[in-house]
């Protein structure tokens, strides 16, 4: 490993010794207060990392091919520090910022163990920040595990019977489905005879020339069984059962990262598997992921309209924002009236994809530091005790209105052009039934998320609450519902870096 | 060949009843038991496609350190007698088991496993055979010819090209990030298991 090979890795390294470091502090100190600060020093740092890999990035598409022929280090095709990877890693490390300062209030639950509370989520941030940049099966599936295992431990953090209970099916879920991918990884290393995946594309190329499914069977089930692995990340359905329960047991900060950074990498690994990988079979896996999208809005959406527990709806959100955006991968391909016969790309339903993944991180986290305030005051995650919220805590109810209004997709908020934009895409690449039912679940999702503001400001108060909020927890709240209403009213910066972060994929 | 082809089948039957025997034998112990004797019967296989190395891997690690940690947790739970109770998933797990089984069977037979180029496969080949066989030294220079590494030099890299400089080379990124992982899962596991 060269100087340089390092500097590729800098703002993972970064993360991952901030870590380290944020648990020996803890040994060190008796005082433990400035714990997230330190985290959060670290993360400016590898903030700067990020920065200037991005102004290195000016001429070249990928840095890790930029090197002179000589030094061409050893990370050459198991990584890739492009715009795509910089997009999501600068996502990540947003939202990880955010959620380290909300948590201020929480650890002091957590009387001994905060060091290893930030020390675990910034190396589970370590292994999405990898994942956006892997380009090889076996880094993939490394870091996959390295974001994983921290959040099971995270969530059983609390050690109450609900965290544990969320905890250990986090683990064992997060095992087996790991476990049926590395089976995929197998049989499409053993069918294309390597692990990257620019070389796996040339093998799946002569492949999709035969007149199989798939271009084989091996790939066919290789396919599948690495779409087992990734749709438990994004919470996509049939492989969804894990996340109410985990929503309403972790910690809340935990959640909150989860919903928003663990997805966003598992995206940004699905769409670089799929697309690098596997693009001329990409007729065959687009028509799965079409299955996937429609199942996971409908069942996301229906389920989640029950619910009496806020955390526990919001796992069934999120459930049915997969479903958007897996609309959105699907759209990636044309799927009717391809010129050449073979699968044709479509940029709109990647960039399209990649700005929802900023709005709803944005709205998400504003309205999980809501719930996180609230759940503070009142000591409770039922919808029915948000009643009267506006008359005691107006600005919290505000927020939360806000969030939930952009969450349903109402305009002009950000989610509202998200997934104006996704659908467009969709009828584009002839997925027109795929996008009138993605506007019909986005109706249907309006009765659960309107309830809640219905509940918080017709509904007479409860009993008056009693501990308030640090400073910190209510700027990250500002923070993120800033930006939520920021995307919404001037999206056009975001849209251009996901269409520069997308262009960078495909060339 | 014949010689191999007996030795294939016997640990074939052996590996075979045996997991028969993992799943369905009450008795965990046992169970755990059986279960050494599939890895050992796994790594027969290893030494028949001529990568001792991963056999000796495979001795070391599954049949000893894994499945001695499988026997500790099986001894330090309690309720263990009860053994592998049957539950009302039993009938769906055993045909879901059924299907994957077919569906991988047919894949391995039904797959045009040399899609591959002709130069490119066998030389993907001489490079895996030569990264976990650093047991033996004199490699098979004609067959690396044959691969279509043309030049000396190209032959002696690619029988030097062993699991260590694979490990510390191509591969030297998700090595790292193991250590990382590992970590992480001690750390979780520590504070886990705190007194509450």
């Amino acid at each position: 490993m060269t100087l340089y090979d390092l500097y590729l890795i800098s703002p993972q390294l970064a993360v991952a010794s901030t870590g380290i470091l944020v648990i020996l502090l803890d040994l060190v100190f008796q005082r433990k207060g400035f714990l997230p600060y330190a985290a959060f020093a670290g993360l400016l740092v590898s903030l700067t990392f990020l920065v200037i890999q991005s102004v290195d990035l000016a001429g070249a598409v990928n840095l890790v091919d930029a090197v002179d022929s000589g030094a061409a280090g050893v990370l050459a095709g198991s990584l890739a520090v492009d715009r795509f990877s910089l997009f999501f890693n600068y996502l990540v490390l947003a939202a990880l910022g955010l959620v380290t300062l909300a948590s201020v209030d929480y650890v002091r639950r957590i009387e001994r163990f905060r060091g290893e509370y930030f020390g675990l989520l910034l190396f589970s941030a370590t292994g999405m920040m990898l994942l956006a940049s892997a380009t090889e099966l076996i880094t993939i599936y490394i870091s996959l595990e390295l974001t994983t295992l921290p959040l099971a431990a995270l969530s059983a953090f609390l050690m109450t019977s609900k965290s544990s209970e969320a905890g250990m099916k986090f683990l064992i879920i997060g095992a087996i489905s790991s476990a049926v991918m590395l089976y995929g990884m197998a049989l499409i290393y053993g069918f294309t005879g390597s692990t990257q995946l620019d070389e796996i594309a040339v093998v799946v190329t002569s492949a999709a020339a035969l007149d199989l499914p798939f271009g084989g069977y091996a790939l066919l089930v290789g396919v599948v069984l690495m779409l087992v692995g990734f749709g438990f990340k994004i919470s996509s359905v049939p492989f969804q059962m894990w996340v109410p329960d985990i929503y309403e047991g972790a910690p809340a900060p935990v959640v909150a990262f989860l919903s928003v950074a663990s997805k966003a990498a598992a995206v940004a690994v699905l769409i670089r598997v799929l697309f690098t990988g596997f693009f001329p079979i990409a007729l065959d896996w687009a028509s799965l992921i079409t299955v996937l999208a429609a199942a996971s809005m409908t069942l996301g959406n229906l389920a989640a309209m029950g619910q009496s527990n806020i955390r526990r709806l919001f796992g069934y959100s999120t459930i049915a924002h997969a479903g958007y955006i897996l609309v959105g991968i699907a759209a990636g391909v044309r799927t009717s009236g391809s010129v050449t016969g073979g699968p044709e790309f479509v940029s709109l339903g990647l960039n399209s994809v990649l700005f929802y993944l900023a709005a709803y991180a944005a709205a998400n986290l504003t309205a999980f530091f809501a719930i996180i305030a609230v759940s503070q005051r009142t000591g409770s995650d039922l919808i029915e005790d948000y009643g009267g919220l506006v008359r005691r805590a107006p600005f919290l109810a505000v927020a939360l209105t806000l969030a939930l209004v952009a969450l349903i997709g109402v305009p002009p908020t950000s989610i509202f052009i998200a997934k104006l934009v996704i659908f467009s895409a969709a009828v584009k690449s002839g997925l027109v039934w795929l996008a009138i039912l993605g506007v019909i679940n986005s109706v249907v999702s309006a009765y659960y998320y309107v309830r809640i503001v219905r509940v918080m400001f017709l509904e007479p108060p409860q009993e008056q609450e009693a501990s308030g909020i640090s400073p910190v927890a209510w700027f990250a709240l500002t923070v993120s519902g800033v930006a939520m209403i920021g995307i919404g009213i001037a999206p056009g910066f975001v849209l251009r870096a996901a269409e520069i972060a997308v262009g960078a994929l495909m060339l | 060949m014949l010689f191999q082809d007996i030795v294939f089948w016997v640990l074939s039957v052996l590996a075979i009843g045996a997991s028969l025997g993992v799943v369905l034998v009450k008795d965990l112990f046992r169970a755990a038991l059986l279960l050494v004797v599939v890895f050992i019967a796994v790594a027969g296989f290893f030494v028949l496609l001529s990568a001792e190395f991963l056999a000796v891997v495979q001795v070391l690690i599954y049949a000893g350190a894994i499945a001695i940690l499988i026997i500790f947790a099986i001894m330090l739970t309690r309720d263990v007698q009860h053994g592998n109770l049957p539950n009302r998933f039993q009938i769906p797990a055993a045909t879901l088991a059924a299907v994957l089984l077919a569906v991988l069977v047919a894949v391995a037979v039904d797959t045009k496993w040399d899609l591959l180029a002709g130069q490119a496969q066998s030389r993907a080949q001489a490079v895996q055979t030569s990264a976990v066989r650093t047991l033996e030294s004199p490699g098979d220079l004609a067959g690396l010819e044959r691969a279509g590494f043309a030049t000396e030099d190209e032959r002696t890299a690619a029988q030097e090209a062993g699991l260590a400089d694979l490990l510390i080379g191509d591969f030297v990124l998700p090595f790292e990030v193991v250590s990382l992982l590992l970590l992480a899962a001690v750390i979780g596991a520590l504070a886990l298991v705190r007194p509450r």
